[in-house]
């Protein structure tokens, strides 16, 4: 009964989550909200690691394959995104490493220079 | 055939899974590791949908287990973050940096695109949102006046190119740090980019997962002072 039961608390912080959503309804997906108080009730001590973990990490492993289904939803957009094709190419295709490296490099030079385990804070 | 294909409700999870797997099977047996896995399956989705007549609709509600695991499936992203908190309380202003500088970047830069190519308002509120987890995103474009399947296009595209640049990208910019690897991921591809910075290493998972919902808050708030900007 182990999968069962951490499947039930996993899905239990994801009702919870669309519970939060109902309450503060920024375009924020349920998901999200979830998350957060998972990494609430975990830091917390309320929640266990081993009551989740061996669920939670096979769902997290298999997180690109639930995005099939989602994804072939580009053969009802394909009309509009031809008719944008100049602006859809360059964002994509230029604009998202450019974001990438950015954002990489921003973090890197605000990290703390002396990365060693146990820093002074 | 086609009745029966349409009405069976394994049907589009056994199309997904096959299809995935053959995806992966192609990436590793032709060496093309940074290849992701998601591309030839949905390319192999949509040939078989076009080519056995089945409408879309009946596809996505035979897969529908897939679209509702990835709401258990985010809520789990809590425990690779949970197990490197120390790591991220300690380095909070570089995470926290890093997201804002590319959530900026990438509003300005859609904004500065659409201007240069003369991009309606209806078409650049679907683009706004592009880095941005596909969740996320679809509903801060729908509230902008964009569409939610353009946007939900651009954010998949934007994630999967985000994954197959993500080595060259790292090395490019000097990226050696886990952390702003795995933020840099995060920030610009998402939930898909996310898949490929656990190939990278544990942290640089982690604090993607971490960047999903810290740049998508981030864009929340930020994408509707920028939609006002064309129209």
């Amino acid at each position: 009964m182990k999968w069962a039961l951490q499947a039930a608390i996993i899905l239990g912080f994801s009702l919870a989550g669309e519970f939060l959503r109902l309450l503060l309804p920024l375009p924020v997906p349920a998901g999200v909200y979830g998350l957060l108080l998972m990494l609430g009730a975990l830091s917390l001590g309320l929640l266990k690691l081993p009551q989740i973990e061996q669920t939670g990490e096979f769902l997290v492993s298999i997180l690109p394959l639930l995005f099939v289904p989602a994804a072939a939803g580009l053969l009802d957009a394909w009309g509009v995104l031809r008719a944008m094709w100049p602006a859809a190419l360059l964002a994509v295709l230029g604009l998202t490493p450019l974001v990438m490296g950015i954002t990489g490099w921003v973090a890197q030079r605000l990290m703390k220079s002396g990365e060693g385990e146990g820093g002074d804070d | 055939m086609t009745d029966f294909l349409s009405g069976a409700p394994a049907f589009g999870l056994v199309l997904s899974l096959s299809a995935y797997l053959l995806g992966d099977f192609a990436r590793k047996r032709l060496k093309l590791l940074w290849l992701h896995p998601l591309l030839p399956a949905v390319l192999l989705v949509i040939a078989v949908l076009l080519l056995t007549g089945l409408p879309y609709e009946s596809y996505i509600e035979s897969a529908g287990l897939l679209s509702f695991l990835l709401g258990p499936a985010t809520v789990c992203l809590a425990i690779p973050l949970y197990k490197r908190l120390r790591l991220l309380r300690r380095n909070w202003k570089a995470v926290l940096g890093g997201a804002l500088a590319g959530v900026l970047s990438s509003l300005f830069g859609v904004l500065l695109l659409a201007k240069l190519t003369g991009l309606g308002a209806a078409e650049y509120a679907s683009l706004l949102p592009k880095s941005v987890t596909t969740a996320i995103g679809v509903g801060i474009a729908a509230e902008l006046g964009g569409q939610r399947a353009v946007s939900g296009a651009l954010i998949i595209l934007t994630g999967i190119f985000g994954s197959l640049s993500a080595g060259l990208v790292c090395r490019l910019f000097g990226l050696r740090e886990p952390l702003a690897k795995g933020l840099a991921i995060g920030t610009s591809a998402h939930a898909i980019g996310t898949a490929k910075a656990f190939e990278m290493g544990e942290t640089e998972g982690a604090v993607s997962g971490l960047a999903i919902v810290i740049s998508g808050v981030l864009t929340v708030i930020f994408a509707p002072l920028f939609a006002g900007l064309i129209g």
